[in-house]
């Protein structure tokens, strides 16, 4: 009885099957490494990027150029990850000033009174409000357009959703029976900020700012799109989407197709990524 | 060393008071017992008299000074019914009784705790355990007066018995005084010097 117990298929794919958690794991190590060799690769790339060659344009996709060429003979793929890398670097100085003012506010809302903290919340709010892409426009319009524009847009305009979750986890903290114990024991603000607040507050905060990044990257893709962000000389994923608009109806599908699948594909890790450190880190996501 | 309650009002509802004008005085020599049902307002008032809650109506005093002016070190302890919310789930124990005043090694040592549960998290030591380090961290040097809501309900009662004979002669030698809020009349009349009794239950 025993033995055909154990020897039972179902036993075997339960036994072979991983563990959650190093599932989490892997997803999190593939997603990120496949993240930087894009940053990497396009960084390389940013020569190979703006070379014409008349004599190779329109080419459909073949093996030496497998997301094809342009109207001016220049290499897809490398004008694709060039374009990624692009993205992949906005992304992270907006994600990162984004969950900056996300962190600042936050503490600020929950610690500095009830003036401050409503004051805050109007301004998430009124954020919250605003279209995202009317806003991105209009702050990237009047700082000028270009990189530095786009960052400043996006940056401004993401900061919210952080700043609640950050706001949320000080207020409760301050709550519970271990920090006010610890005040009663005569610790300073400051001991109690960095010895029970930051523990607890910075892998939220982390794992905000990671899940940021598909959001700065799509806002960024559709803002230079739109022909409010990157200038025409960066090849930002945007950029050679919007112009292969105009080829669309000579049949050149592969001037979008592959360029808008490989940012689909980075969002999507990037947020496979973020998933996957907060379920390590706050197990109990992993239920919602 | 004198703690005085004042005309404390308080409710969490309005025009539902659960303390309405309540006084008391103690002094550091005396122990009082305090015997109430639930929901009478027993663990609020505690968290009244260390300076926890701000009553709606009334001050706490000690030594005439107002409880919430007091900086720093409150001289005034409790100990909370669950032990597991009063320490940080992501603190070593070491550095939880690192918290405390000045623990001294006799006080760890007589209250049964071993060293080697100082490399754990909270999550790994049992209610009765984690209660012990919150007693021996509410014994810091400055403390004066002591406060234990419902305390040993979670500890057997060999265990109970021992850590209240520890804690009526550390606080009978130190000269600290204690409100200890229970529901048995046996360990009340073998505690207190001064019994509140609100209730008619017989236990």
């Amino acid at each position: 009885m025993d033995d055909t117990l154990v020897t039972s298929p179902l036993q075997i794919s339960k036994r072979k099957r991983l563990n959650q958690r190093s599932k989490t794991i892997i997803y999190l190590v593939l997603g990120l490494t496949f993240l930087l060799l894009i940053a990497v690769a396009g960084t390389l790339l940013s020569h190979a990027a703006i070379t014409t060659n008349f004599m190779q344009k329109n080419l459909l996709p073949s093996l030496q150029y497998p997301f094809g060429t342009d109207w001016l003979g220049r290499d897809m793929l490398a004008r694709t990850l060039r374009g990624l890398s692009i993205s992949i670097v906005i992304g992270l100085f907006a994600s990162f000033i984004s969950a900056m003012i996300a962190a600042i506010l936050g503490t600020a809302a929950a610690t500095l009174g009830k003036t401050v903290d409503e004051v805050i919340t109007w301004l998430v709010d009124l954020v919250m409000g605003i279209p995202h892409l009317l806003l991105l426009i209009l702050i990237s319009f009047a700082l000028g357009k270009g990189t530095f524009g786009v960052i400043v847009a996006v940056a401004i305009s993401h900061w919210p959703a952080l700043t609640r979750v950050i706001r949320a986890e000080i207020l409760q903290l301050k709550e519970t029976n271990y920090v006010k114990i610890a005040g009663k024991m005569g610790r300073g603000k400051l001991e109690i900020a960095v010895k029970h607040m930051v523990p607890h507050v910075f892998p939220q905060f982390l794992v905000g700012l990671i899940l940021l990044f598909p959001h700065a990257i799509l806002h960024e893709a559709a803002l230079t799109f739109l022909g409010f962000g990157l200038p025409p000389e960066q090849p930002g994923i945007g950029i050679i989407l919007s112009e292969s608009m105009r080829y669309l109806s000579l049949g050149m599908w592969w001037l979008a197709v592959f360029p808008g699948l490989a940012l689909l594909i980075t969002v999507l890790l990037f947020d496979l990524a973020g998933g996957s450190l907060r379920k390590l880190i706050d197990p109990y996501s992993a239920q919602d | 060393m004198i703690l005085e309650a004042k005309d404390i009002s308080f409710g969490y509802k309005k025009n539902a008071n659960i303390l309405e004008n309540f006084q008391f005085t103690m002094e550091n020599q005396e122990r009082v017992g305090i015997l109430a049902p639930s929901g009478w307002g027993k663990t609020t008032l505690c968290q009244i008299l260390s300076g926890y809650t701000k009553p709606q109506e009334g001050r706490v005093l000690l030594n005439g000074q107002d409880i919430h002016k007091i900086k720093g070190y409150c001289p005034v302890q409790m100990i909370w019914q669950h032990p597991e919310k009063s320490v940080n789930p992501r603190l070593r124990m070491k550095e939880v009784i690192a918290e405390g005043d000045d623990i001294e090694e006799r006080i760890i040592d007589q209250l049964g705790i071993e060293r080697d549960w100082f490399n754990r998290f909270p999550g790994e030591l049992s209610g009765g355990e984690l209660q012990r380090f919150c007693m021996a961290r509410a014994l810091g040097k400055r403390t004066q007066f002591l406060i234990a809501d419902e305390i040993s309900t979670m500890l057997d009662l060999i265990t109970q018995s021992q850590i209240w004979t520890f804690l009526l002669t550390e606080v009978k030698q130190r000269g600290i005084g204690l409100i200890a809020v229970t529901h048995s009349r046996s360990l009340m009349d073998h505690i207190a010097t001064r019994q509140i009794i609100l209730d008619d239950i017989d236990s």
